[in-house]
């Protein structure tokens, strides 16, 4: 039993042993738990993926002529801004489009810029065009104004994504005669291809499947800097069934995300076009876990050989929410580039990036072990899988 | 010079040896990059001819002249590698394995020389790194 204190001094001392979640997999063939457990103090994770609830808070100061564009209308390169907030306030969310993006008027369209687009390009330091329309008021007069700023002369740019880093996720086919096109990407008929979208092994919550170590406060890796939990994800869904080795069979919790986007990069926050469904935003997460304990080496050792999602079919079950799955299938097949299912082999495919997500996993590792990175005590736990914490369909009266 | 067609045959040729003898006849290098049969008994070829301008040039001539329909594949498609984030989404897509994983690197790597121009990975790339020049 080590405590997170104790493993904060070694890492001060820089004493401390890190390693990433495929390195503890590859240990843990041949090193007996117990032993892993006593010399190994951290385990770094990561991902590397679209996460469409994601987006930003900026506050872009006051203008001379004082401007309450809260209540109006705001645009970044053409983005709309949420503006329900106070006079210089605003929110940009991933999935947000320009008004005149032809969207799907000629299917399946392309969605060449938004909101995930707009924020690479202020993370990467390039000028974006404000421009702002307003009612007026007496305190706040001016009706417009149109501008260019940088992230650098902005207030605040504070990343804030409601629901990050699912733990599990779908694998998409697609059983009709014609291709779809999904936010699982491409989909080419009659089971032409199957796409997925986890780190598998190295994915944070697969690693701590009942979220022992992650909770409100956890300092994390995030968008190339360095975030926090912010609280349980939209849609945390914690009571999902799960196999004898914690993994649940289908997407369960999921993370809210917090960071200052002033001391992020723009290859760890990247826009994302899906043809004919959207824009997004792809990002860069990396979780450490703290080796509390034997019983944690368990987790995190579990392999991509012995995680399994479910097969979903996104012509018809998905739209239509009937529940149904497939079947199932483990990462370790999914990575090998086809899987054999109905009696076919299927070239698959991942929206998420492994090669990244080992990146992060290092680079986070690179942090704890140079002593600059410090791991945190949760201030709370999430709701566990028997609280009874459900996700629910909509209500529709 | 080496250029990529699509070619088209009608049932009745399907079982010929058409392509064996013209390559033969023009002392040509080929590549078939694709091949399949539709239920309806068409067949079609993805193929790459390698030899002097003039060869290729009169041996698909010819090839038309037997009944076969032919298509060249003229956009190139490029990968953009700093767009890339190797995520594989295109993988599963390419029909022809012109887009694959490095299984220790897990880089994707693409092999211009398989590529059919179908296009389906521009479709399907989220960051744009795959493209037409035409
Ligand atoms: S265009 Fe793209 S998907 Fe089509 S063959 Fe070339 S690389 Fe493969
Ligand atoms: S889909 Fe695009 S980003 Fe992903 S591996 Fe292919 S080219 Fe790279």
């Amino acid at each position: 039993m080590k405590t997170i204190k104790e493993i904060n001094e070694r890492i001060k001392e820089g004493k401390a042993v890190v390693v990433t979640a495929d390195e503890v997999v590859e240990l843990a063939r041949t090193a007996p738990v117990k032993k892993i457990a006593k010399e190994v103090d951290v385990v770094t994770t990561g991902t590397f993926g679209p996460m469409c609830s994601s987006g930003v808070f900026l506050n872009f100061g006051h203008s001379k002529k004082r401007i309450k564009m809260g209540g109006g209308r705001v645009y970044l390169n053409g983005v709309p801004a949420y503006t329900g907030l106070a006079a210089v306030d605003v929110y940009v969310g991933a999935t947000a489009i320009p008004d005149d993006d032809p969207r799907n008027s000629e299917h399946p369209g392309e969605f060449k810029y938004g909101g995930g687009h707009l924020i690479e390009d202020l993370v990467g330091g390039k000028e974006v065009e404000v421009v702002g329309s307003a009612y007026g008021t007496d305190c706040y007069p001016n009706k417009g104004l149109r501008t260019r700023i940088t992230i650098s002369d902005l207030n605040e740019a504070i990343l804030f994504n409601p629901r990050n880093c699912y733990q599990n996720y779908n694998v998409a086919v697609n059983l009709s005669d014609k291709t779809i096109y999904t936010y699982m990407g491409v989909l080419k008929p009659r089971l032409g291809n199957a796409n997925y979208c986890s780190a598998g092994q190295l994915s944070p919550l697969l690693k701590d499947p009942y979220l022992k170590t992650i909770g409100f406060g956890t300092r994390i890796f995030l968008g190339g800097g360095v975030g926090y939990v912010a609280w349980w994800g939209t849609q945390y869904n914690p009571s999902v069934k799960r196999r004898e080795n914690g993994i649940p069979v289908g997407g369960a919790a999921t993370l809210a995300l917090i960071g200052d986007m002033k001391q992020m990069r723009p290859e760890y926050l990247k826009g994302a076009s899906l043809t004919g469904y959207g824009t997004s935003l792809i990002v860069g997460i990396g979780i450490p876990i703290p080796v509390l304990n034997e019983e944690i080496i368990k987790w995190v050792s579990v392999t991509d050989e012995e995680i399994y999602a479910p097969i979903v079919d996104y012509s018809y079950d998905y739209p239509n929410s009937t529940g149904n799955v497939l079947g199932s299938v483990s990462y370790g097949e999914l990575k090998s580039g086809k899987i054999n299912f109905m009696g076919k082999s299927i070239p698959t495919g991942s929206l998420s990036s492994y090669k990244k997500a080992k990146e992060i996993a290092g680079i986070l590792k690179e942090w704890i072990k140079s002593g600059e990175f410090l791991l945190t005590e949760p201030i709370f736990y999430f709701p566990g899988q028997d609280s009874g914490y459900k996700f629910k369909p909509m209500r529709e009266v | 010079m080496e250029k990529k067609f699509v070619m088209h045959f009608p049932p009745v040729l399907v079982d010929k040896p058409i392509i064996s003898t013209i390559v033969r006849k023009y002392n040509l290098d080929f590549n078939i990059l694709k091949a399949f049969v539709s239920p309806e008994e068409e067949g079609t070829l993805v193929i790459a001819f390698s030899g002097g301008e003039k060869d290729v040039n009169s041996a698909v001539s010819e090839l038309k002249d037997e009944g076969v329909k032919i298509q060249m594949i003229e956009s190139d498609i490029k990968m953009i590698r700093e767009r890339c984030t190797d995520c594989s989404v295109c993988v599963g897509l390419c029909p022809v394995g012109a887009l694959m994983m490095d299984k220790d690197t897990y880089e994707v790597k693409f092999t211009p020389e398989k590529c059919i121009a179908c296009e389906l990975c521009i479709r399907g790339c989220p960051t744009k790194a795959m493209v037409s020049t035409i």
